[in-house]
């Protein structure tokens, strides 16, 4: 019966999301422990949440005030045992939930890290205006709105913001976490085999925030070493300089690399010692905001 | 001189806003003239606009909600249409600044604009009939309440003709709504807007927290009262506890603005997470202000359809103040991803799926109610098992979001949308709904036209599963929200399907508007002559449809629950009693001019015209003072004239 439903579930969830790439069709354990979770959690409350639903249908329907055959009972009843039975069934419910809470939110904690046999790759995340910006503290090597990492390798990312609040989502790795100013956020993925993967933010945050995207490549562990060989002979050197650049607001930006990058970036982005992209005084007249055709 | 207003501020190049805004100038314009050409200014005034009758001004809530349920709309359409055309390389026809501005007007507007006024206006009509008193504890306060929220509205939708709304989401999160990200007017427009309307707000809270603990009718107990009593007494101990951290937090922002100063800005000491923290920790408790009094209407419609009792009401009145308790524990779920620890979040977890408990038990009392009645399916009843089904859905993905591992995946996602929209439609806006259905034969005299009723259930219905289904769907598939552009083509299937619900949804309402034109036109065929058009079970149903100003010549005496119900069966209707003076409140235009000063003072801050906000304020608060003090308030009938109106209502409503 449990795996009637459980089978019942699993066929109605991906008939749901099916065809796409989607939190429904992970590419890691973190985002695959989450879909467990998704569906064992909506199977639970099926069990509750189908017949309630058919027996409203059903009450409804049978005793309508023409059905000749229903029996009625309209004098006011109180039935103590039914009370108990109908506080039972959703906290019954709910003590099943809890622990599945309880147990799923300690194991799939964004800043537990991901036992493996590999080291772990670090990767330092700053959102800008509208871009992300990937940074390799240990290969001093950076990118924009590109993501390269080993299959096979827990990532361990630390996240903030040198603008307003964004989140950062690749949804066929798992959980999003925020990236704020002048604070850290942690987070751990894993990506099981290679592949292309769609990020994004998931906080609105401006008007460049649809084009806010990236794209994460999960690639074999050599070719990874190639990638960062290749990344080191090429384009510009990330300082101060091309951080101001790079911070001011921009949107639908192309993925592009940067061969090196200033030492303790991202910590000084955290303490705001590197300039920043916006500043604006009180007062002063208004001014409509930018009307941008197409964008 | 003027702040920051300059001819600037008017959108000349940009038709979209500047075409609506005429639109709605010309039909505001219209009104104002066809009101002046037949003469009706002096009985709006006398009847309306300076009324403290608790009944009139239940009315104009649920206007003021329904008007701006149309511009509310008219914004989802808009956003609905945006998704549906710029996929892949086309861009749509509102761009990002444009865009950005229509769905934190939508928000706001359904929010604090429609949800509102529709949950206090029904509070308002009925809560004092039910208690079986003659009106609230403070009515002229009632009125500013009034007032102030419509100031608000007036406000926000100024916003579309002079300057710009808010490009930062309904909730407003700083560093994004700081001075720094957003240097124009819009943030202005949504903070002071709400500043205004939530005082009003406030003090109807305190307004119906000491009406329903202080002024019921004799031998109604606690444990008499209506249950939609009990969850309007739930809602508004909510808004006293939970707006004050609104206005704070509100205030603590705009300091931030007009200031200078650094309570959420990235730099200088200021966090952000106390915004989220604090916008939340009123947020979830609106959530519950405006849900259960929905759940008290559907309490009352369900039982009065069945021809039943409500089913265990204890359990009910448990369960309302249960969930009202809860409700302020719970407002981390908003942010599992913020990085908090895996024990606060699995805390928040659990709290927040503990609420499901007294909800299910609700649900259940429901259903049980049904069980073994006789079931009329008259509009509300349709809307009450279109809600219990719908309701349930909503319920499930609400307790999916609460495991905070599944919110890692969905949250701020499409499937969000889909699920507040899922309990707000299918639970707030089908209970006012159901609300308005019910009660207008009380409030005029007539009943609504039940075909055209159903209909519009039928579209809402319909409508709501097109429109949001799709939107579940699509937040699995990996959709986020507030997209001005979607990036994925193979979404766009679905987004259409979102797009068609949305037109239903608009039948829905043209359904509405028909039916009430057709009920209006055909009102002589249709009048409640008895007063009790349902064989209702609480007081409201016990005087005359519309009631007399002061709603029961004598008050009733309670002895039981669903008294009126008792009364009836025991078949206590005594010869004509002794009728004895009444007094009733004087009209007031207190409230009324207190929003003029109020609009401006709002307008004056929003564009920071200093002198003019001081003086807007200070002919605001001495309004309200000269109200405060004046000596005659009470305006008596005497007992003759009580007997000759009662006598002449009997004549319309033989008994």
């Amino acid at each position: 019966m449990r795996h009637a439903t459980l089978a019942l579930a699993l066929v109605s969830a991906t008939a749901l999301g099916g065809c796409s790439e989607g939190v429904l069709d992970p590419q890691g354990p973190i985002a695959s422990a989450e879909r467990l979770l998704l569906i064992n959690s909506t199977a639970i409350m099926l069990v509750v949440v189908i017949p309630v639903i058919v027996a409203t249908l059903a009450f409804a329907w049978w005793y309508r005030s023409s059905n000749t055959r229903a029996t009625r009972d309209t004098d006011e009843s109180y039935e103590g045992r039914v009370e108990l039975v109908i506080w039972s069934i959703p906290a019954l419910t709910v003590i099943l939930l809890g622990g599945v809470i309880w147990i799923g939110s300690h194991q799939l904690d964004p800043r537990a890290p991901i036992p493996g046999n590999v080291d772990p790759l670090r990767v330092d995340v700053v959102a800008l205006d509208w871009k992300w910006l990937f940074i390799y503290p240990d290969q001093g090597v950076a990118a924009v709105n590109q993501l390269v990492i080993p299959a096979g390798t827990p990532v361990e990312f630390r996240l903030t913001s040198a603008t307003v609040m964004n989140s950062f989502f690749v949804p066929q790795l798992g959980s999003q976490i925020y990236t704020m100013g002048g604070m850290t956020t942690h987070l751990n993925l894993f990506a099981d085999k290679p592949g292309e993967y769609h990020g994004f933010s998931a906080n609105f945050s401006g008007d460049g925030f649809s084009e806010m995207r990236f794209v994460v490549k999960s690639v074999p562990a050599g070719d990874f070493e190639t990638w960062l060989d290749q990344v080191r002979g090429t384009g510009t050197a990330l300082d101060d300089a091309g951080y101001a650049k790079l911070a001011k607001p921009s949107q639908a930006v192309p993925p592009a690399t940067y061969r090196s990058v200033e030492p303790k970036l991202f910590e000084r982005i955290i303490d705001r010692t590197v300039a920043g992209p916006r500043k604006v005084g009180i007062g002063g007249a208004y001014s409509p905001p930018p009307h941008q055709a197409g964008g | 001189m003027l702040g920051r207003l300059s001819w600037a501020a008017i959108p000349f190049n940009e038709p979209l806003p500047l075409l609506s805004g005429a639109v709605v100038g010309i039909v505001i314009l219209a009104v104002l003239v066809a009101v002046t050409a037949k003469g009706w200014w002096p009985y709006l005034w006398r009847e309306w606009l300076t009324s403290v009758d608790h009944k009139r001004i239940g009315v104009m809530y649920v206007t003021l909600g329904l008007v701006m349920l149309l511009r509310g709309f008219s914004d989802a359409i808009m956003m609905r249409t945006q998704q549906a055309i710029a996929v892949g390389s086309a861009q749509g026809y509102l761009p990002p600044p444009h865009y950005d501005q229509v769905f934190s007007a939508h928000g706001t507007i359904m929010i604090f604009f429609v949800a509102m006024p529709l949950v206090i206006g029904l509070m308002n009509f009925a809560v004092p009939l039910q208690l079986g008193v003659r009106d609230v504890a403070f009515p002229v306060l009632n009125s500013v309440s009034l007032w102030l929220t419509a100031t608000g509205a007036l406000l926000i939708n100024l916003s579309l003709v002079i300057g710009n709304f808010a490009r930062t989401g309904w909730m407003g999160y700083p560093p994004l709504s700081e001075l720094a990200f957003s240097p124009d007017v819009g943030v202005d427009y949504y903070l002071w807007s709400l500043q205004i309307s939530g005082i009003g707000t406030l003090l109807t809270g305190i307004n119906f927290v000491a009406t329903i603990l202080k002024l019921r009718a004799p031998g109604m107990t606690y444990f008499r009262m209506p249950v939609f009593c009990w969850t309007a007494l739930a809602a508004n101990l909510l808004i006293v506890a939970a707006f004050p951290i609104l206005t704070a937090t509100f205030l603590m922002l705009l300091l931030d603005r007009h200031l200078g100063m650094h309570f959420f800005t990235n730099d200088a000491g200021g966090n952000q997470m106390m915004y989220v923290n604090l916008f939340w920790a009123w947020g979830h408790p609106e959530v519950y202000i405006l849900i259960l009094p929905a759940f008290g209407i559907f309490s009352e419609v369900v039982a009065t359809f069945s021809g039943k009792g409500l089913f265990s009401y204890r359990s009910m009145v448990w369960a309302t103040l249960g969930i009202c308790v809860l409700s302020f524990m719970v407002w981390l779920h908003h942010f599992f991803t913020m990085g908090a620890g895996a024990d606060v979040n699995a805390f928040f977890g659990i709290m927040s799926s503990i609420i499901a408990v007294p909800t299910g038990v609700k649900v259940f009392n429901w259903l049980f109610t049904m069980f073994r009645g006789r079931i009329v399916f008259r509009t509300p009843m349709l809307f009450a098992v279109g809600f219990i089904v719908t309701f349930v859905i909503g319920g499930l993905t609400g307790v999916l979001l609460a495991v905070p591992p599944v919110d890692f995946v969905v949250h701020n996602s499409a499937f969000l949308v889909a699920h507040f929209h899922n309990v707000i439609i299918g639970g707030v806006v089908f209970g006012a709904l159901a609300g308005i259905n019910y009660w207008f034969p009380k409030a005029f005299g007539f009943t609504l036209d039940d075909r055209l009723g159903k209909a519009s259930f039928w579209c809402w219905l319909i409508g709501f599963y097109l429109a949001f289904m799709p939107l579940y769907q699509l937040g699995l598939m990996g959709m986020t929200r507030r997209l001005q552009h979607i990036p994925d083509p193979s979404w766009r299937p679905l987004l259409l399907v979102a797009e068609a619900g949305a037109i239903v949804i608009f039948c829905g309402i043209l359904c509405q508007l028909a039916q009430l034109y057709v009920s209006i036109r055909t009102r002589e065929r249709r009048l409640d002559l008895s007063g009790d058009p349902w064989n209702g079970r609480t007081l409201e149903w016990s005087t005359s449809s519309p009631p007399p100003a002061y709603n029961f010549a004598v008050l009733p005496r309670v002895e039981t629950i669903d008294a009126f119900w008792y009364m009836k069966r025991t078949g206590r209707h005594p010869a004509e009693p002794a009728y004895e003076a009444i007094e009733v409140p004087r009209n007031s235009a207190a409230g009324f001019i207190t929003a003029f000063f109020a609009v401006v003072m709002g307008f004056s801050l929003i564009w920071q015209i200093w002198w003019l906000a001081v003086l807007g304020f200070l002919a605001a608060a001495t309004v309200v003072l000269i109200a405060g003090w004046r000596i005659e308030r009470e305006h008596e009938i005497s007992a003759a004239e009580v007997a000759q109106m009662e006598r002449a209502s009997e004549v319309r409503h033989p008994a």
